[in-house]
């Protein structure tokens, strides 16, 4: 395997008295697409969002292990949480743009961060993240449109977009395609193939095709457990664990 | 298709019944609809009815002397046969005038001036306490042409006043408007930072539930309980001067508080979650998330939350009643510390006067006061129409 990108040690989370993970171990390699898989609950995205950090707002939330990026841990007192979003981005599985327009949507993580200023260099910025999220040449006459009365494979693009332009190191997806038509899924998936040239992906997904498809490698979880862990083409044809093939082959989940 | 089908498809007795409750349940809807339109239909119409009338008001063309003798006792001024029907009120006013206006000592001029409310009654036909002579006396000078109903501008630029004729609402209006500003510098600013505080930041523990549980408890409050706590914190303790705006405000504004709290807490929980998760994502801070999205989004609903529960402090009369501000004040106030009244303490106080004059001011203030709040509302609502965010 490459080198790793992100390494997850033991890593176990409660909500409240309720367990969630118990003791993840994980490394996701660099510039390639993981994906996480298996049923509903099994703390795929909950395991997703310990990466950066959102699971901060959830007050009844309690975490423990370590999570490192770049050898460096997440969790450490040290790393400033604002800082640590700005290396590792998020899509959403509802598309959700700030009803702002299409420009702003993406300038605005931008300016906060003061990456780009106003003016040429913003639109530049804007422009790229754009190209990059293969949004440019449908949206480039309506900048200063609502970015909320796109079509929701345009939306999510945007979404998509809006991450690119803080240049971070990981996106995290969350069922980025669940809320879309197939042709819109499949304009992501194209998307995000171009992307992990660039950028180490971390994809959570129900479709197991869709899994199959775009990831260099996959984990499925089974009740807040890692069950197997291992290159996409392998899991999928000859996975290792009973629970696991039970999966891919739809007798449960 | 078999008979068996087209008979299911018929309306059986379970589905008749089913319809007629749903008939039954429209038709109560409608009713009680018509009703509360009825009722309202009649109170503008009675309001409307009674408070017309006090738009105009009686006057008389009498001589009027501008003199030595007449500073000095004003009643010199009109010729005896007037002195019962002119108002009494305004021939005071005569020596200040006088004094402000020298160019018109040792002259006589033939002046429109204020009857009495009698006289005004009369002419309105209704009940007034007119002698038969002066009756006699105010048809013969309608004949000549010396008596009109004139537009009540005195309505509009006098304080309250102990003659009718004289009395207007300018005093309570600015008062409610000086009340209505110290509420709005108070209420509005603690009571949405509050609700940021509680909605956004406070960790959710046993403390933040009993301060939510009291401020919902709070809106449910007797209103004359806030006068009892705003004359016992702000009087009594903090010696803000009684019967002012000041007082007035501040207390209104401990009624309003919960109002404001209660509707921009659900303002800010309306803002779809996925914002808030896209801006964290992003790596926005809490703050900026707060300031640059949820508070935007959120606007339109605390804009509209607020100005209701101003439009409510401003109609409130009973807090108002024990911080001394239910009183007799003619003067307009011109700051916020001197003694004022309100519309709504002023239409309280003419409710109960004897004299009819006072009725259709009473009526006519009611409409002020409540075109004041209509506008308000009015307000409210374009406000929301103006900053909606459309998804």
């Amino acid at each position: 395997m490459n080198t790793s990108k992100i390494n997850i040690q033991d890593l176990k989370l409660w909500y409240g008295t309720e367990q969630a993970l118990h003791g993840i171990n994980l490394a996701i390699a660099d510039k390639k697409i993981t994906a996480f898989i298996g049923p509903s609950g099994c703390g795929k995205s909950t395991l997703l969002r310990c990466m950066n950090r959102m699971n901060d707002h959830i007050s009844s939330c309690r975490i423990e292990g370590e999570v490192t990026l770049d050898d460096k841990n997440i969790y450490a007192p040290d790393v400033d949480v604002v800082q640590l979003r700005t290396h590792v981005g998020m899509v959403f599985q509802k598309p959700n743009p700030f009803p702002k327009s299409i420009y702003e949507n993406i300038a605005y993580a931008p300016s906060i961060h003061g990456i780009a200023k106003k003016g040429v260099e913003m639109d530049e910025l804007v422009e790229t993240a754009l190209k990059k999220a293969s949004l440019w040449t449908e949206v480039k006459d309506k900048l200063h449109q609502s970015g909320t009365a796109l079509s929701g494979g345009q939306q999510q693009r945007l979404c998509i977009a809006r991450t690119i332009a803080i240049k971070p190191d990981v996106i995290l997806m969350d069922e980025p395609c669940s809320a879309l038509d197939p042709i819109a899924s499949a304009k992501i998936e194209e998307l995000m193939d171009e992307l992990k040239s660039e950028f180490t992906i971390i994809i959570v997904t129900h479709s197991m095709q869709q899994a199959a498809r775009v990831s260099d490698n996959t984990a499925f979880f089974y009740m807040g457990n890692l069950i197997e862990f291992g290159e996409t083409s392998s899991l999928f044809s000859q996975p290792q664990q009973q629970q696991t093939e039970d999966y891919i082959t739809g007798r449960f989940g | 298709m078999s008979k068996q089908v087209l008979a299911n498809m018929k309306t059986n007795k379970r589905l008749r019944k089913r319809y007629r409750k749903e008939k039954l349940f429209k038709g109560s809807a409608i009713f009680a609809l018509s009703l509360a339109a009825a009722f309202l239909v009649f109170f503008f119409y009675n309001i409307i009815n009674q408070g017309y009338s006090a738009l105009v008001q009686a006057q008389i063309l009498v001589d009027v002397q501008y003199n030595e003798a007449s500073h000095k006792s004003y009643r010199k001024a009109i010729d005896k046969s007037y002195r019962k029907i002119v108002s009494r009120g305004w021939l005071r006013t005569l020596p200040i005038y006088m004094e402000d206006h020298p160019e018109v000592m040792n002259t006589v001029r033939n002046e429109w001036v204020v009857a009495t409310a009698d006289v005004d009654q009369y002419l309105k036909g209704k009940s007034n306490r007119l002698k038969d002579k002066q009756k006699r006396q105010i048809d013969k000078l309608q004949e000549e042409g010396k008596v009109k109903l004139s537009f009540n501008s005195n309505f509009f630029t006098n304080g309250d006043s102990k003659m009718a004729e004289l009395a207007g609402i300018k005093s309570a209006l600015v008062g409610s408007i000086y009340v209505l500003i110290v509420t709005l510098l108070v209420a509005l600013p603690i009571g949405v930072m509050t609700a940021i505080y509680l909605e956004e930041f406070a960790p959710d523990n046993r403390l933040t539930q009993v301060i939510e549980v009291n401020i919902n408890n709070l809106a449910a409050i007797p209103s004359i309980l806030f006068g009892l706590l705003g004359l016992a914190i702000f009087i009594n303790f903090f010696g803000v001067p009684r019967s002012s705006a000041l007082v007035g405000g501040l207390t209104l504004a401990l009624m309003t508080l919960p109002v404001i709290i209660i509707t921009t807490r659900a303002a800010l929980r309306a803002v779809p979650h996925t914002i808030r998760e896209a801006a964290y994502g992003l790596g926005a801070s809490k703050w900026q998330t707060v300031w640059h999205h949820t508070l935007p989004l959120a606007l339109p609903g605390i804009l509209t939350g607020s100005i209701i529960g101003l439009a409510q402090a401003m109609g409130e009369t009973a807090p108002l009643l024990i911080i001394g501000m239910m009183a007799y004040i003619p003067d307009t106030p011109t700051g916020f510390t001197e003694v004022a009244t309100v519309l709504p303490a002023q239409i309280f106080t003419w409710a109960g006067e004897s004299i009819r004059a006072y009725e259709e001011r009473t009526a006519a203030a009611i409409l002020v006061l409540l075109s004041l709040l209509l506008s308000m509302n009015s307000l409210a609502v374009w406000l929301r129409k103006r900053f909606e965010t459309r998804w």
